[in-house]
């Protein structure tokens, strides 16, 4: 559940790209949804804990949790459904709004279609298929803010006499 | 209002305040949600003081009197606390 376009990755990502986006809405879109994404990496890994609190070895082998009960015991540590650990080499951060804003665009709806796998893997525990429905709309959520700052964006590119940072140093 | 609800509405109202505030973000000429979020964030400061009052600290920025209270106050992942 923490691969490159889950939760954590969504936070690294925009807390990151914050620093050298030049507009002040979109700028505070990433620091505003970044930190809100950290949240959600809190409730992902509250979810992960309260679910295994409690079971023995065997009732994590029997789950398809072996290996994991191998490296991590009752532990919470960031990795992707199949077993990779979460790594930055996953995200992208250019200093170029256009690209980082689309960048997570793409991550948002990729975090969406997660999370209805998910959705579609639980069956019947309230419990968990709540939290994962909030989560999901709040991805919809996420995208909607980041498309609206990609047009802000946009449009202020296109205004003459505005000038990237590298064609004309200190214009921002 | 029990201690449970308290945090309950607590939860709502940051909800309704963040969700506004990026909303906001991007439209922040927008007067109605503008106000929306005056009003929320209003209730959410009072009930959020009220709630410390009685109950302890919501984060390690409240002071504290004679003992360090904050350890003793559940973390989110810790269920039935309240």
């Amino acid at each position: 559940m923490v691969d490159q376009t889950g939760e954590l990755g969504a936070s690294i990502r925009y807390l990151s790209q914050r620093f050298s986006m030049p507009e002040k809405r979109a700028a505070a879109i990433l620091n505003d949804v970044g930190t809100e994404e950290l949240g959600h990496l809190e409730m992902v890994g509250a979810m992960c804990h309260q679910l295994t609190k409690g079971c023995t070895a065997e009732e994590l082998e029997k789950a398809g949790l072996g290996d994991y009960y191998a490296d991590h015991g009752w532990g919470t540590f960031p990795q992707s459904a199949a077993g990779m650990p979460w790594t930055a080499a996953g995200i992208a951060v250019k200093s170029d709004p256009i690209a980082d804003l689309q960048e997570n665009l793409s991550a948002e709806q990729k975090a969406r279609a997660t999370y209805e796998k998910l959705i579609d893997l639980c069956k019947d525990d309230p419990e968990v298929l709540d939290p994962l429905r909030f989560l999901r709309e709040r991805e919809v959520v996420h995208f909607q803010r980041f498309g609206e700052a990609l047009r802000i964006v946009q449009d202020r590119l296109a205004q003459k006499k505005f000038y990237m940072h590298g064609m004309k140093k200190g214009c921002y | 209002m029990d201690r449970r609800a308290m945090i309950t509405k607590i939860r709502e109202l940051a909800f309704a305040s963040g969700d506004l505030g990026l909303y906001l973000d991007t439209h922040p000429k927008d007067i109605n949600a503008l106000r929306l979020h005056r009003e929320y964030s209003k209730e959410l400061m009072e009930l959020k003081d009220e709630y410390q009052k009685m109950y302890g600290p919501l984060t390690m920025h409240y002071p504290s009197k004679d003992e360090w209270r904050w350890i003793d106050e559940p973390l989110p992942w810790q269920r039935g606390n309240y």
